[in-house]
């Protein structure tokens, strides 16, 4: 029979120990902390990951897919930490080792350390659904707290998006719009009801948000955007924009605005049962004059009061937009960058067409041609 | 034949279908035929021997921009999308 600490001894004969200099001294290495979530709130290493030692054969190909890769592994004083590093000699890594006297020396000889940010007992609970999926997990869900998106028009799709960032757990939520809720939007604007009939659609919208997560820091612009506006409130600082504004001017400022502050934006556009998708990501991919270098004319772009739309449409939409705005948010998946979205309701069909940055843009293009605010209505009216 | 598609705002002038069919191998041709076969659709997105700029054209999910334009081949069952931009959130 073997004890523990022959064991133990066995297995430190049998890695590789380093002490901080040394660990220090490998380059590119990966630090994993493989304590327990209790010990790792109580501070742990800059730049560490945290993997516990439970979880470290299931996980580590995950936050280490090369082999070769150099492994500094910790726990409290080392014992865990060799066994930890037998086991992933075990699994083929050759170049993972254990720190010698582990966190407490590190903390004794007046290593830095840091104290993790955490979600409270309640988000907890709120997020729950979020932190079991991997790629979110707390760290995803610190960056949506940490987000700011700006919703351009609280109507078809501010609605669903407003409602399910909201929910995500974006911290700050922008709304620009200058319109009253009236009894032809409940067909389909899910964020207004009976009950704030009448009043500002941002206002309606501030008040569903905040009855689903008053997590959420809800700014209000209860105005149209335009040329004179556009720079104030994009200086408030956002992450992302949300466009599902109503008409082509303000399409066309959105998209100006958001080249030259490089804001990216999660377009959506709907009409009777037809909606488009895109993010125009700017300079990595193409923007919205890349695609649509101008509008249709007048006939040719009827406005929902005048041509209709399906009432859930802007709920898919709008939906779409904000998985799009989500995983921006949390730096995870592909984004919908240089691919446009159409979709059909009456067929159910999805289909996409590849768009391209164009290098003549004259806003993005290499040698732009538009530099500064234009009269967008005039523009929209040739 | 090349089915077109054709956007809802457009509709009316291709008596309100939502595809049409064409014949040609390269857009051009597409666009020829189209117009004879729906003259009302095609003045609208072809005129003058040129594709209106306000609409987009896309050979099985490729913007004829960014190819050869109106010589963009076509091939026998490919879907040529056209597409004007839309601006409605509402």
């Amino acid at each position: 029979m073997t004890t523990y600490r022959e064991l133990l001894q066995r297995t430190k004969s049998e890695i590789s120990e380093l002490d901080a200099r040394a660990a220090e001294d490998l380059e590119g290495a990966l630090w994993i902390d493989i304590r327990e979530a209790d010990e790792w709130q109580e501070g742990h290493l800059p730049g560490a990951v945290h993997v516990p030692r439970g979880h470290l054969e299931s996980r580590i190909e995950g936050v280490a897919p090369e082999k070769d890769t150099p492994i500094v592994l910790y726990c409290a004083a080392a014992n865990r930490s060799a066994f930890a590093a037998k086991t992933l000699g075990e699994l083929g890594y050759t170049n993972a080792h254990s720190l010698v006297g582990g966190f407490t020396d590190w903390k004794r000889n007046g290593g830095e350390i840091v104290m993790p940010r955490t979600l409270s007992p309640e988000r907890r609970t709120r997020y729950s659904r979020h932190l079991l999926i991997p790629e979110i997990g707390e760290a995803g869900q610190l960056k949506l707290l940490d987000s700011k998106v700006l919703l351009i028009g609280a109507g078809g799709l501010g609605s669903p998006a407003s409602l399910y960032l909201a929910a995500a757990g974006i911290g700050r939520i922008g709304i620009i719009d200058a319109d009253i809720v009236d009894e032809t939007n409940l067909q389909r604007q899910v964020a207004h009801s009976l009950d704030t009939l009448g009043t500002p659609k941002v206002d309606s919208a501030k008040r569903a948000i905040e009855a689903l997560n008053p997590d959420v820091d809800v700014v209000t612009y209860r105005e149209r955007l335009t040329s004179e506006n556009v720079e104030r409130i994009l200086g408030d600082g956002w992450d992302l924009i949300l466009d599902g504004a109503d008409n082509f001017p303000t399409r066309y400022l959105v998209n100006d605005a958001s080249v030259w502050h490089g804001i990216p934006v999660v377009h959506g556009s709907i009409y009777r049962f037809e909606g488009q998708v895109t993010v125009f990501s700017p300079h990595q991919g193409p923007c919205y004059r890349c695609l649509f270098p101008e509008p249709p004319p007048a006939e040719l772009a009827p406005s929902c009061a005048e041509g209709g739309v399906l009432g859930i449409l802007p709920g898919i939409i709008g939906s779409l937009q904000t998985n799009e705005a989500i995983k921006l948010a949390a730096g995870i998946g592909e984004p919908l960058v240089g691919r446009l979205l159409l979709f059909d309701a009456l067929s159910t069909e999805f289909s996409e067409v590849r768009i391209e940055r164009n290098p003549d843009c004259p806003v993005c293009g290499d040698h732009p041609t538009i530099t500064e605010y234009i009269d967008y209505v005039e523009f929209c009216a040739r | 034949m090349t089915v077109v598609r054709v956007p809802p705002v457009l509709r009316t002038e291709a008596g309100g279908v939502r595809e049409v069919e064409a014949e040609g191998t390269t857009v051009r041709e597409v666009m020829e035929d189209l117009s004879r076969r729906v003259p009302a659709l095609g003045t609208r997105v072809y005129a003058g021997g040129e594709l209106q700029p306000f609409v987009n054209v896309y050979v099985d999910g490729e913007d004829v921009r960014t190819r050869d334009g109106l010589d963009t081949p076509v091939g026998n069952g490919s879907t040529v999308i056209l597409l004007p931009a839309m601006a409605g959130g509402c």
